[in-house]
C-alpha cells in the first residue's frame, strides 16, 4: 500500500466524498472514474455520514495487516442518501448493534503500516449520537 | 463452432500438500489426464489460478506448468477470475476448440495455499474483493459472505440454523469421496455448535482453503470420436461479471452474475432450468449456494436457505470436499464425469439426484451449471456423447 494510493482517495476518505449527478442529481459512493462527455456530468458531492447498518458481522479470521484490530466489526451501511458503503464500525460492541440501526460517520485509523510505512486514517461509523 | 467434448479428466487429492508445488501439483494431474495420449499432442494450456501470484509469488504459470508437463513451447499462460479462474480458464478452453483453432486443449486448474499463514492467505483471498473500498477496511470473502447471510435471515425471517442442512449434506457426500478433504458426517447440532468464524458464519459453515489441482482434456468432435470413451459434449458455456465491490450492487443478495451466466449457458444449450437432473454449485457457505440457486432460478427467491432435494453435489461440495476455488470448475466436472451411468457409484449418486429433482429427462443426460460470485461467474452445461 503505497503513498500515492492511499493521498488519491483522500476526499472520500476524510470527508465522505462521493458524486452527485447535475441533471438527474443521482448520488454515488465511492466516486468512480466516467469516460466521455458523461464525465463532466459528475460532480463532487460531500455526503452527510449518516446512515442505517444494512449488515454487519464480526471478523475473527482477519488478512495480515489487520491483527491488531481483531476481533472487528465490519458492516454494509446505507447512507441516508442511498449509496452502500462497507466499513468497520467502531465505539460499540457487536452484542449492541442491529440491523436497520442508525449510524454515524467518524474518521478513524484503519491501518498501522508498521514502523516504515503509513498511518492509514479513514471513515468508520458509530451509533449515532443523541 | 464445432461441438466440443470433454475426453479426460485427472485431479490429484484436495490435502495439504507439503512435498508438492504447484507445478508438480499440475503435472501429476495432467499426467492422469492424458494417459496414453503423449503430451506434444496437447495445443494449448489454460491455467486457471488466482493467487499464484500473491502467495506463491510466481506468476507466469502457464509456461512453467507446460514446461513442466512436457509441452514446453505451446500457448499457455493464466486465466485469473477470483474464485470462478476454474469454470472462466474452461470457457476459453471451450472456445478455442469450438473456433477450431485446435483439436486438443488442456485446462488445469491448481492452488497451492498451504505454503503460508492463515493471515497472508485471507489477505490473497481478499484481493477479490475492491481492495480500494472493501479490503482497506478489513473486509475478507468470509465476512462479505456473512453480512449476506445475517442481512436474508433478517429480511427473510430466517435463524442461522436453517443454514446447517448445506454444510451436513456436503459431508455426507464427502465421506463417500476418497479425494474430499474432510470424510466424516456432521449433524446440525455440531454445525451450530463450532467456533464462530465471522458471525453468523462458524467453522462448520465455513469451507477449507486447500492445494490440489484438476485438469480436463477438450477436443473437437472428430478427434472425440477416435478417443476411447465415455465423453461429455459442452452443450452450452457462458461467463458473465458484475461489480467488483458488493455495496455497488442495487441489491447485494440477489447474484446478477451468476443468473445471467446460468441463464447464458442454458439457452445456448437450449434447456430450461426444469430439464436440470444435476445441479452443482459453488457453495463455500450455506448462504452462497442458497443465492446461486435462486439467481439460476433452481429455486424460487426467497424460499429460504435449505438444501432442496435438486440440489447435490456429490463430491462433498466445498465444506467437505476442501476449498477448491480456484481449480473449481475442472474439479467438478472430473467428478461430474465420474458419477455420470458407467461408473458403479456415480451411477447411483446420478440416479439420486435425478429421484430427488423428480427428473422429466432421459437416462444418461446431465448438466452441471456452475457458477461464482464476484468478478466472474460461469455456467457451463454437459451432455454425454451417445448417453442422450
Amino acid at each position: 500500500m503505497d503513498l500515492a494510493k492511499h493521498w488519491r482517495q483522500r476526499a472520500a476518505r476524510y470527508r465522505l466524498e462521493g458524486q452527485r449527478h447535475r441533471s438527474s442529481g443521482a448520488l454515488r459512493f465511492p466516486p468512480e472514474p466516467t469516460l466521455g462527455a458523461e464525465a463532466e456530468q459528475w460532480e463532487p458531492y460531500v455526503l452527510s455520514g449518516a446512515g442505517t447498518v444494512y449488515s454487519f458481522t464480526v471478523v475473527r479470521q482477519a488478512p495480515t495487516g489487520q491483527e491488531e484490530q481483531t476481533p472487528y466489526i465490519l458492516a454494509m451501511v446505507k447512507l441516508t442518501e442511498g449509496p452502500l458503503v462497507t466499513a468497520q464500525l467502531t465505539d460499540c460492541d457487536a452484542q449492541d448493534i442491529t440491523i436497520d440501526m442508525q449510524v454515524e460517520m467518524v474518521t478513524r485509523r484503519l491501518r498501522d503500516l508498521g514502523p516504515d510505512g503509513l498511518i492509514i486514517y479513514g471513515y468508520k461509523f458509530r451509533p449515532r449520537l443523541g | 463452432m464445432q461441438p466440443v467434448y470433454i475426453v479426460g479428466t485427472g485431479h490429484t487429492p484436495v490435502a495439504e500438500h507439503w512435498e508438492h508445488t504447484a507445478l508438480s501439483l499440475a503435472a501429476e494431474a495432467l499426467r492422469g489426464a492424458l494417459g496414453p495420449i503423449a503430451p506434444e499432442h496437447v495445443g494449448a494450456l489454460y491455467v486457471a489460478n488466482a493467487l499464484g501470484g500473491a502467495i506463491g509469488v510466481q506468476t507466469q504459470l502457464g509456461p512453467a506448468i507446460a514446461a513442466a508437463a512436457g509441452m514446453r513451447g505451446i500457448e499457455a499462460h493464466t486465466v485469473e477470475a477470483g474464485g470462478a479462474s476454474g469454470g472462466v480458464a474452461l470457457r476459453q478452453a471451450y472456445l478455442a476448440i469450438a473456433a477450431g483453432a485446435y483439436d486438443l486443449v488442456a485446462v488445469v486448474g491448481v492452488e497451492k495455499v498451504t505454503d503460508v499463514l492463515d493471515g497472508r492467505l485471507e489477505a490473497g483471498l481478499a484481493l477479490a474483493t475492491d481492495v480500494d473500498w472493501e479490503a482497506v477496511h478489513g473486509t475478507t470473502l468470509t465476512a462479505q459472505w456473512a453480512m449476506l447471510m445475517r442481512r436474508y435471515m433478517h429480511q427473510y425471517g430466517y435463524t442461522a440454523a436453517d443454514f446447517a442442512p448445506f454444510p451436513v449434506n456436503a459431508h455426507a457426500n464427502g465421506a463417500a469421496n476418497a479425494a474430499a478433504l474432510y470424510r466424516f458426517p456432521i449433524n446440525i447440532d455440531k454445525v451450530r455448535a463450532a467456533a464462530p468464524v465471522a458471525d453468523p458464519l462458524v467453522m462448520l459453515d465455513c469451507s477449507t482453503a486447500a492445494d490440489g489441482a484438476a485438469v480436463l482434456l477438450l477436443a473437437g468432435e472428430r478427434l472425440a470420436r477416435e478417443l476411447p470413451g465415455p465423453h461429455i459434449r459442452v452443450a452450452g458455456s457462458a461467463v458473465a461479471t458484475d461489480s467488483l465491490a458488493l455495496h455497488s450492487r442495487p441489491d447485494p443478495l440477489w447474484l446478477g452474475a451468476a443468473a445471467r451466466s446460468a441463464a447464458g449457458a442454458l439457452r445456448a444449450a437450449e434447456l430450461n432450468v426444469s430439464d436440470i437432473d444435476v445441479l452443482e454449485l459453488t457453495d463455500p457457505h450455506g448462504i452462497a449456494a442458497a443465492l446461486a440457486l435462486e439467481a439460476s432460478g433452481s429455486r424460487r427467491a426467497r424460499r429460504g436457505p435449505s438444501a432442496g432435494p435438486r440440489w447435490r453435489d456429490r463430491a462433498g461440495g466445498s465444506d467437505a470436499a476442501g476449498d477448491r476455488r480456484w481449480l473449481q470448475g475442472p474439479w467438478r466436472h472430473d467428478r461430474r464425469q465420474r458419477h455420470l451411468p458407467g461408473d458403479r457409484s456415480g451411477a447411483a449418486a446420478a440416479r439420486r439426484g435425478r429421484e430427488g429433482a423428480g427428473s422429466r429427462r432421459a437416462r444418461g443426460a446431465g448438466a452441471v451449471p456452475r457458477r461464482h460470485r464476484r468478478d466472474g461467474s460461469n455456467s457451463h452445461f454437459d451432455r454425454r456423447i451417445g448417453q442422450d
